[in-house]
Parts: structure tokens; C-alpha cells; sequence
């Protein structure tokens, strides 16, 4: 057999370096073995051939190491997983508290991402959704205010930034079906809003412009839910005709299509879609001041937002010259939709982000933690490896498949748990967007949550692969058990103090928002909801149309509410407070009053209009603090009167009685009879514009008729809900054709209204909990072991003649200093959170004296906890039994 | 037969088979005396007419798995000094090693003589 290696040749050389080169697809430890062999061998190859088989040699050769490089890295993973599980085997409780760990760091940020994603980040599901803008109407005080219908026509002529635009306005609409008249709330739309928005039916076909005309028969797009719900998703139902009852008359529409399942717009609960059909009484002059209708346009390609907002300040500003009395004031502004997401929304998502990610962290540094020490008090079995010949490669591969390992089951685990409570987190999917209520668990999520595992895998790996690095020799043999000095703690320490930072955090943004979430809980809304029923009907026109059909139905129905065993008081109103509608601001007129005079509304001279039956303010109790409630004798023969609230009186008659006073507002002159007090009819964390209430009857026939009364409020003696029968028999027996909606407390109605505080709140809560627990075991995790690495020095020490008192002052110092070096960064960070979440605070300030108190108490507790156990084995070390272990 | 066969668990022996065949004709290589890779590829070469040319990946990638499941092992036996290179490395079958291909063998065996009594080789059945 021929010797020596037959390099030398130059074409051998180059040849040799790129099959070295290749050689790198092979792990390290697979290289240093067989290396200098293959190369060898390759070299005697290249020698044998030139030319075309030098070129087929080289093809060969690279889909030979790859095939072969990959196995060689499968068979050492097989290895290491059947390795790992075998260490697994012998430690159930740290592979199931690194599992649990895990999957509760995962969980917590998928949740909070899917969420968050699905809101902020998601784009809208239409056809290239960043061309699609809204169109508002600026007044002063009103930066965002619907668009005349008018106004609407003028502007869509003029401006030349949009391939097309639309309108639509929310309606409800009636549909009596087999039994009970249904009521559904669906939106009146121009025919061209879903050619803007890009999307067509699923089945049937859209509207078309001849749908939109003034007079054109009625026609109706049903949502796919409705579909679904109310015909049973049958392909049938086009061209079906539908008797339905919409605002002021009742009409027959056709089914001509059903929108995608994905379709939602322009929110979550729209369920149906007609059109407009406005005549020409929807373009007069007089109408410039009727706000009601929201523009949706499709920018044309190029065309910025910028752009389309400098050319609508231009056309704006015509239109204020064409008609300077109707459009006084008005601008206009452009904004991306979906993008209209509220500040609060934003932060409340933000917030549950940052805190999951604080969560993430938390798991990830105990992990790295728990890691360690297993690292450390697997020393002896890993420089056993070292010394029968695994190269540190091989070592850090190890421990990086395990650490992959805990993380893809802790994972899996995870993303079960966040798909287990994702959906109790739509509360926080604000409802005005044009997507669905609920987020879904789908690929970006899963993706992301993969991601992160595989990032949190390897995180918290490293760090015991960073040891293990550093000592690849075989001090673990020489050393014996007794491994671990202080340098191999402090790394761990650093880790179990950022846990403590990071929980402070939790702890104090947690205890914020609870104070803030007890602070609006605490706002008098101005009524007292406990014990009072809600309930609306729709009042149908023509049958209603007339003052006298209401006055016998109102009559009549609250007459026989009032019989009810169980109800004390009973009222009608146009609109609750804090319901869905929370409009209606109209302008005010006072004579000497420069601002309140011109009759063109702004900030400072409006007031909400409500009309009201006998009875509202006591069921409410509102309380009247002057002069008298409606009453029914206040009809159209006599002087027409109001009653206005307490703000009312201050913006206008400061300081003076107002009783006998006059204004103009809702179309006529009023006396005021009495001031009621302030409500906070748009939310409870917004003070509301002045309120001026007018009895039912003083108003012209077929006039303003969307304010009429239709809400009935009961104040009960009994549960609200045992009466919710009776009142609906009343309303029957009074006109079987009403449909009963939105029937609830007042409770609930108040209670809906911090409804996604009250979320974020348990979840950020949970959050913190969970950080705690977590912190607490990494502190008692870091000096349990601490203490088991020092028995036999506390051991000496004793035998030295140390109390027991000593060791405990030996403990208790270092886990002081363990929640010092924790709490003082962790403090300083929290207000930093708090400053960027202010918004989120109603009033609570980031420094809150209460909620930093209670969080360091907390973690005060939280130190004595985790270092409770490890302290008292430290005390009670047998002083001969640590000796003879020596 | 062998005793050195019978004294490994037939279990052990079985879970290691079908052998790939690049494993197979290792053993063969090694059967008779310890070769280094180069003279392993050689031999397989000779033996299948030039059919089977082992790449270096194949027979190192091959070689570890086998020294892990201890068929073969890294000798220190050299041949005769003259012979002898000493950057080169030796492996020789160790007894589990005959024992696996053995019972390789005798799977392929019975295997050929299915075959052939169903008539899908030449041969008597």
C-alpha cells in the first residue's frame, strides 16, 4: 500500500482548501476526528480525474457532504434528545417546573400579541388598506365631526386626491321574521362604499348606483353572520323579500347579496347594509349643519396622506366662502382608517405587552437561573463527559438541545394556554374598528409564538453553556461536589435581581391601574344605577308620527309599569346615559350672549338634547335642585319649557337664578323650570357637555323625531331581572308590533363602561402574580442553593462557636440585599411606566405614595418567602453532620 | 456456529439491523484484518467491480456511527512497520460487529430464498 499523502500539486491545493471549507457543514467534533482523513482521501480523488470529471467530482462531492453533513448532525441530536431524556428522568420536578415556567412566560406574550397584533399591527382586511383614509368635518372643539350630506356631494366633486369615496350611516332596521318583530342594526351606505373598500359579495351581487337613487326599490346586503343566523346560510335567500321596518317607514327590501365572513364594517356588529336613497331635501342649505355621515375614500396611488389632506384644507375653505353662514368654521381632515384606535386603547394594549414581556423576562432569567444550577451541580457528570472524550461542542450542544427541549414542550404548552384565553381578552378589542370582535389564534400568532420559543430556548440556555464554556477542563472532577465560589453565583444573583426589577414593575403598573380602576369605579356618573331597568323600543313611523299616538302609548305603558309589584318609578327618555348613543349636542341660543347667539354650534355654546317623560329624573335620581321636573301638563298650548342641568346654569346665568329664564334650543324658545344635576352621559371618564331635558310633548308632529322618547327606565324595589317578563307582557299588550331591545340594568349598562379596565386590570393582576411567584422561587432557588454549596463552611462556623442567630444575620443580609438591588431600580423604572401610561390612570399619579408602598411591602414579602426555606435549613445545619460529610 | 454470537442478546444485535449498506460492506472490509478508510473504500471498490465507490462522508459519517454502536473499534494493531502510516487511523471489527453482520447475512439469506421460490431469482428454491 503506496505511503505518503500525495499532496503537492497547485491544483491540489486549492482543491483541498474548498473541500476544508465545505468540511464546515459538519459539526466541530465530527471535523477535529475525521478531518485530516477526508481530506486526504478527497485529495487522492482530485488527483484521479481533470476536466469534465473534475467538474462531475465537485457536483458529487457537494451534494455528498451536505446529504451526509445533515446526518451526522440528525444522529447527534437523536443522541442528545435520548441523552436529555434520560436527564430528564432523574429530575421530574426541575423538568416540570422549567415547563411550567416556560409555558406561563409563552402563554402570557402570545395572548398579549394576538391581541395586540390584531388591533395595532394587523393591517385591515381589505385590498391594499393603506390607500383607505376617512373624511371629517372640523369644527372648533370638534376635531373629528361627521359629514353633511351636502357638504359630502361638494367635496367629492372637488377634491381630486381619491380613485372614489363613499358614505354611510349606521340605521336599525326591524325585520319581523316567523314570529317576533327582530330588530338588527346594520348601516345605510352609498352604492360605491364597497367598491372603495374593495370587497364584493360572496354570493349575489353588489349595489349598483341604480340601487342608490332616490326612489329605486329597496335593497339589502346581509353580513355573513346574519346569513348564517337568520337563514341558515341559504343561497336562497337572494331575491327573497324582506318586509322590514327602518326609521320612519316601513318598506320591503330585496336580499340581493352576502358579504365575505371576513367582511366586517364599519364595525363588528354591523349585520346588513342598505342604501342611502337620499332625495333632494339631503342637499339643501339648511342640511350643511346636519352632521350625520361618514366618508370613507381610496386614495389614488401615489397620492400621500399629506397630500390629500392640503387639497381637502383647500376645498374646505371654498366652501366656507360659498357658504360662510352654514359652514362658519368648518375644515376639514383626512386620517388613516383604522388608525382611529383611541389613545387608551393603544396604551391599554401597549401595557399588557409590556407587562406579558415583563412576564417573558421574568420566566426566562429564573430559567437561566434554574439552568445554572444544574449546570453547576452537574459539573462532575459533564467533566466525566469532558474526560472520556466529548469535545465543549459537544457539551454546549447538549445543553443547548435540552434547554430547546423544555423550551418546545414548555411552548406547546404555552400556546395552548394562550388559545385557552385569548378569548377572554376581546374585551379589549375596541368595538369601533372594522374588524371582528374577537381575535383568532392564526399563523402570524403561532409564528411568533415559535419564534419566541426557539428565542427563549436559547436565552435562557445560554447562560449555563456560557459557564460550561469557561471551564472545559476538569476542575469539576478535582473539585468535588463542592463547586460553585462566588463568582459562579453572582451571575445567577444578577438574574434573580432583574426577576425582582422586573416584578416590581408588574406590581406597581398592576396596583396603578387598580387605583385608577377604583377611581372611575368611584366617579358619580350624576344617577344612582343600582336597582333600575333599562329597556328601548323602537317607536315606528308613520304610526307614531304624532305627539297625541306617543301621549297614549307612553300613558299607558307607564301606567301599568308603575301597577308592577316591586316598581317604584318609571320614565322614558330619548337616550340613557352612557348607552350606545351618547350624541345628540345641539346648539344653544341666549340672548346678550355673543358666542351663544350666531346659532352655529362650537365647544362652548352646546348643550345634549334629551327629551323626557314625568318620572325620568326620579328613576334615575337625578336629583333636581331647583324649581320642578316636566310634567304632563307641559304640552304644545303652553309656554314651552325645559329643565337644564347644573353646568347649564353655570356657562350661562352664573351666580344667578335661572328659573324663568329663556333660550333657543331644539328649535323653539324655552323657559327654564328647574336645573337637574349634572350627568355623565358620554362615559364616566369624560365630563359631558351641559344637558337640557324637554317634556315629550313639546314638539311639532313628525319633528326631530329621532330624540323622541323611546328608552324606559324602571326603579325597582325587587331584582331588575324578575321583572324583565311583566314589562315585556306591557309593552305587548300596549302595541304587539314593538320589538324590546337592549333590555339590562342600569348596573350593567355603568359596569360595560370599565368593562376593558376592569380586563386589563385582572390581566395585568394575573400577570403580576404570576411574576411574583416566579421571583420569589428564583430568590429561594438562589440561596437554597447557596446554602447547600455552604454546608460544611456554616458547619465550621458553628463548630466554631457561631449562634444560630449569626447564620440567620448571614441570610437575612443577603436576601436584603437581593430585594435592595431590586427594588431601588425596580422602583425608579415603574414611575418611568407609570409617566408613559397617564393616560391610562384617570388621575392616579405615577408616584402614587400607596401603590409604591404597597409593592415594596410586596416585595419585602416576597424576598422573606423565597428565602424562608433555604434560611431555616442554614440554621439548622447539624455542625458534626457537615464536618463528617467533609 | 460462533459462540461469539451467542453471547450477545439477540435484541441487541436485531435492533441494529437492516444495516445500511454502506455499514454492510464495512464490516465485509474489516472482516479479515484491520484496514485504514482509504484501503476500506479500496476494498469495497474491488469487491463490487468498481460499483460501489464509498465517498469520504459515506465512510466517516458511517465509521462514527458504528464505533458508537461498537461494531468496529480504532486499533492500535498496525500492520507491518513498512506498511504502516502513521497519520493514517485503523479500525477492525470487534465480536459484536461479526455478530451483526452475521445475522445480516442470514436475514439477506432468507430474504434470497423467498425470492426464490417465488421465482424472482435464479436458483434453486
Amino acid at each position: 500500500m503506496p505511503g505518503g499523502l500525495p499532496l503537492g500539486e497547485h491544483d491540489a491545493g486549492v482543491s483541498v482548501t474548498l473541500y476544508n471549507l465545505l468540511l464546515h457543514f459538519y459539526p466541530a467534533s465530527f471535523r477535529n476526528e475525521y478531518a485530516d482523513e477526508m481530506r486526504a482521501l478527497f485529495a487522492r480523488r482530485r488527483r484521479d480525474v481533470s476536466g469534465l470529471g473534475a467538474v462531475a467530482l465537485w457536483v458529487s462531492t457537494l451534494g455528498e457532504v451536505v446529504r451526509n453533513a445533515a446526518t451526522v448532525h440528525l444522529d447527534i441530536f437523536r443522541q442528545d434528545v435520548a441523552y436529555s431524556a434520560r436527564a430528564f428522568r432523574r429530575t421530574p420536578g426541575f423538568v416540570l417546573t422549567a415547563i411550567l415556567i416556560v409555558a406561563l412566560g409563552i402563554g402570557a406574550t402570545t395572548a398579549a400579541f394576538s391581541v395586540t397584533d390584531f388591533v395595532l399591527i394587523r393591517p385591515l382586511p381589505f385590498p391594499d388598506p393603506a390607500r383607505l383614509v376617512k373624511v371629517w368635518e372640523t369644527t372648533p372643539g370638534y376635531p373629528r365631526m361627521e359629514l353633511s350630506a351636502p357638504n359630502y356631494r361638494d367635496w367629492k366633486a372637488a377634491a381630486t386626491s381619491y380613485e372614489s369615496m363613499g358614505v354611510y350611516h349606521f340605521e336599525s332596521i326591524t325585520i319581523t321574521t316567523a314570529g317576533e318583530p327582530r330588530r338588527f342594526t346594520g348601516t345605510s351606505v352609498s352604492a360605491d362604499l364597497f367598491h372603495t373598500l374593495g370587497v364584493a359579495p360572496v354570493i349575489g351581487r353588489s349595489f349598483t348606483d341604480a340601487d342608490d337613487v332616490n326612489g329605486a326599490p329597496g335593497t339589502m346586503i346581509l353580513s355573513y353572520r346574519l346569513w348564517q343566523t337568520e337563514f341558515g346560510g341559504d343561497p336562497g335567500v337572494i331575491g327573497r323579500n324582506l318586509v322590514a321596518q327602518v326609521d320612519f317607514d316601513t318598506a320591503s327590501y330585496t336580499v340581493i347579496g352576502v358579504m365575505p365572513r371576513e367582511f366586517h364594517f364599519p364595525k363588528s356588529d354591523v349585520l346588513f347594509w342598505i342604501t342611502n336613497r337620499f332625495d333632494d331635501r339631503a342637499y339643501q342649505p339648511e342640511e350643511r349643519a346636519d352632521n350625520w355621515l361618514e366618508a370613507v375614500g381610496r386614495l389614488r396611488h401615489g397620492v400621500t396622506l399629506e397630500q390629500a389632506r392640503a387639497e381637502m384644507d383647500v376645498i374646505a375653505a371654498q366652501s366656507r366662502q360659498a357658504y360662510p353662514k352654514e359652514n362658519k368654521g368648518t375644515g376639514a381632515t383626512v386620517i388613516g382608517l383604522g388608525t382611529e384606535v383611541s389613545e387608551r386603547s393603544r396604551l391599554l394594549l401597549l401595557a399588557l405587552s409590556g407587562a406579558a414581556g415583563c412576564v417573558l423576562l421574568i420566566a426566562c432569567a429564573n430559567l437561566a437561573s434554574l439552568l445554572l444550577a444544574r449546570a453547576l451541580s452537574r459539573r462532575r457528570e459533564l467533566a466525566v463527559r469532558t474526560a472520556i472524550g466529548a469535545g465543549r461542542e459537544r457539551l454546549v450542544r447538549q445543553l443547548m438541545t435540552e434547554s430547546l427541549l423544555l423550551a418546545a414542550v414548555g411552548g406547546a404548552l404555552g400556546i395552548t394556554i394562550a388559545v385557552a384565553s385569548v378569548p377572554l381578552l376581546t374585551r379589549l378589542v375596541p368595538a369601533t374598528l372594522p374588524i371582528a370582535a374577537s381575535p383568532s389564534v392564526d399563523v402570524r400568532v403561532l409564528l411568533f409564538a415559535v419564534a419566541l420559543t426557539a428565542l427563549t430556548g436559547i436565552a435562557f440556555g445560554l447562560a449555563p453553556v456560557v459557564r460550561v464554556g469557561a471551564s472545559p477542563d476538569l476542575d469539576g472532577l478535582r473539585e468535588g461536589a463542592r463547586a460553585g465560589g462566588g463568582r459562579k453565583e453572582r451571575l445567577r444573583a444578577a438574574l434573580v435581581v432583574t426577576e425582582i426589577v422586573a416584578s416590581v414593575v408588574l406590581l406597581v403598573s398592576a396596583g396603578l391601574l387598580i387605583r385608577a380602576l377604583l377611581a372611575v369605579q368611584s366617579i358619580d356618573p350624576g344617577f344612582k344605577p343600582e336597582g333600575v331597568l333599562t329597556l328601548r323600543t323602537e317607536l315606528p313611523m308613520p304610526e307614531y308620527r304624532r305627539v297625541v299616538e306617543r301621549d297614549a302609548y307612553y300613558t299607558r305603558v307607564l301606567q301599568e309599569v308603575r301597577a308592577l309589584p316591586g316598581v317604584k318609578s318609571a320614565g322614558f327618555v330619548s337616550f340613557l346615559p352612557i348607552s350606545s348613543f351618547r350624541g345628540g349636542i345641539w346648539p344653544v341660543a341666549v340672548k346678550g350672549d355673543g358666542e351663544a347667539n350666531d346659532g352655529i354650534r362650537s365647544a362652548n355654546n352646546v348643550a345634549a338634547i334629551r327629551y323626557v317623560t314625568p318620572g325620568y329624573f326620579d328613576t334615575l335620581s337625578i336629583p333636581i335642585t331647583r324649581g320642578r321636573d316636566v310634567s304632563d301638563s307641559d304640552n304644545r298650548d303652553r309656554q314651552f319649557v325645559a329643565v337644564v342641568s347644573e353646568s347649564f346654569v353655570k356657562r350661562y346665568w352664573p351666580n344667578q337664578d335661572p328659573i324663568g329664564r329663556h333660550f333657543t334650543f331644539g328649535l323653539a324658545d324655552r323657559e327654564v323650570v328647574g336645573v337637574a344635576g349634572d350627568v355623565r352621559f358620554r362615559g364616566l371618564e369624560r365630563v359631558s357637555e351641559p344637558q337640557v331635558y324637554l317634556p315629550f310633548k313639546q314638539v311639532a308632529d313628525g319633528e326631530i323625531t329621532f330624540y323622541i322618547p323611546k328608552a324606559l327606565a324602571l326603579r325597582t324595589s325587587v331584582p331588575p331581572a324578575n321583572l324583565a317578563q311583566a314589562v315585556r307582557d306591557v309593552i305587548r299588550r300596549a302595541d304587539p308590533k314593538l320589538p324590546v331591545t337592549e333590555m339590562q340594568t342600569l348596573v350593567d349598562m355603568v359596569d360595560l363602561e370599565t368593562a376593558s379596565r376592569a380586563v386589563q386590570v385582572r390581566v395585568l393582576t394575573a400577570f403580576a402574580v404570576i411574576a411574583f411567584v416566579l421571583a420569589a422561587v428564583g430568590i429561594h432557588g438562589l440561596l437554597s442553593f447557596a446554602v447547600s454549596q455552604r454546608v460544611q463552611e456554616i458547619g465550621v462556623r458553628l463548630a466554631l462557636g457561631a449562634q444560630s442567630v449569626d447564620i440567620l444575620s448571614m441570610m437575612a443580609w443577603r436576601s436584603m440585599w437581593l430585594a435592595i438591588a431590586g427594588v431601588i431600580p425596580g422602583i425608579a423604572l415603574s414611575y418611568a411606566v407609570g409617566r408613559s401610561m397617564e393616560a391610562l390612570l384617570a388621575g392616579v399619579k405615577p408616584a402614587d405614595t400607596v401603590t409604591m408602598g404597597a409593592a415594596v411591602g410586596l416585595s419585602a414579602l416576597m424576598t422573606v418567602l423565597g428565602s424562608l426555606l433555604p434560611t431555616l435549613r442554614a440554621v439548622r445545619v447539624d455542625p458534626m453532620t457537615a464536618l463528617r460529610a467533609e | 456456529m460462533s459462540d461469539k454470537f451467542e453471547k450477545f442478546d439477540r435484541e441487541e444485535v436485531d435492533a441494529l439491523l437492516p444495516l445500511p449498506p454502506a455499514t454492510f460492506h464495512i464490516l465485509l472490509a474489516l472482516a479479515e484484518e484491520g484496514r485504514h478508510g482509504y484501503a476500506i473504500i479500496q476494498d469495497v471498490a474491488t469487491r463490487t467491480d468498481g460499483e460501489l465507490k464509498l465517498s469520504a462522508g459515506t465512510l466517516y459519517r458511517s465509521i462514527q456511527r458504528m464505533l458508537e454502536q461498537g461494531v468496529i473499534l480504532e486499533t492500535r494493531d498496525r500492520p507491518a512497520p513498512e506498511e504502516d502510516d502513521e497519520r493514517r487511523r485503523y479500525y477492525r471489527i470487534t465480536p459484536l460487529g461479526t455478530a451483526v453482520a452475521k445475522a445480516e447475512a442470514r436475514r439477506l439469506t432468507q430474504l434470497v430464498r423467498m425470492a426464490r421460490a417465488r421465482g424472482f431469482a435464479p436458483g434453486r428454491a
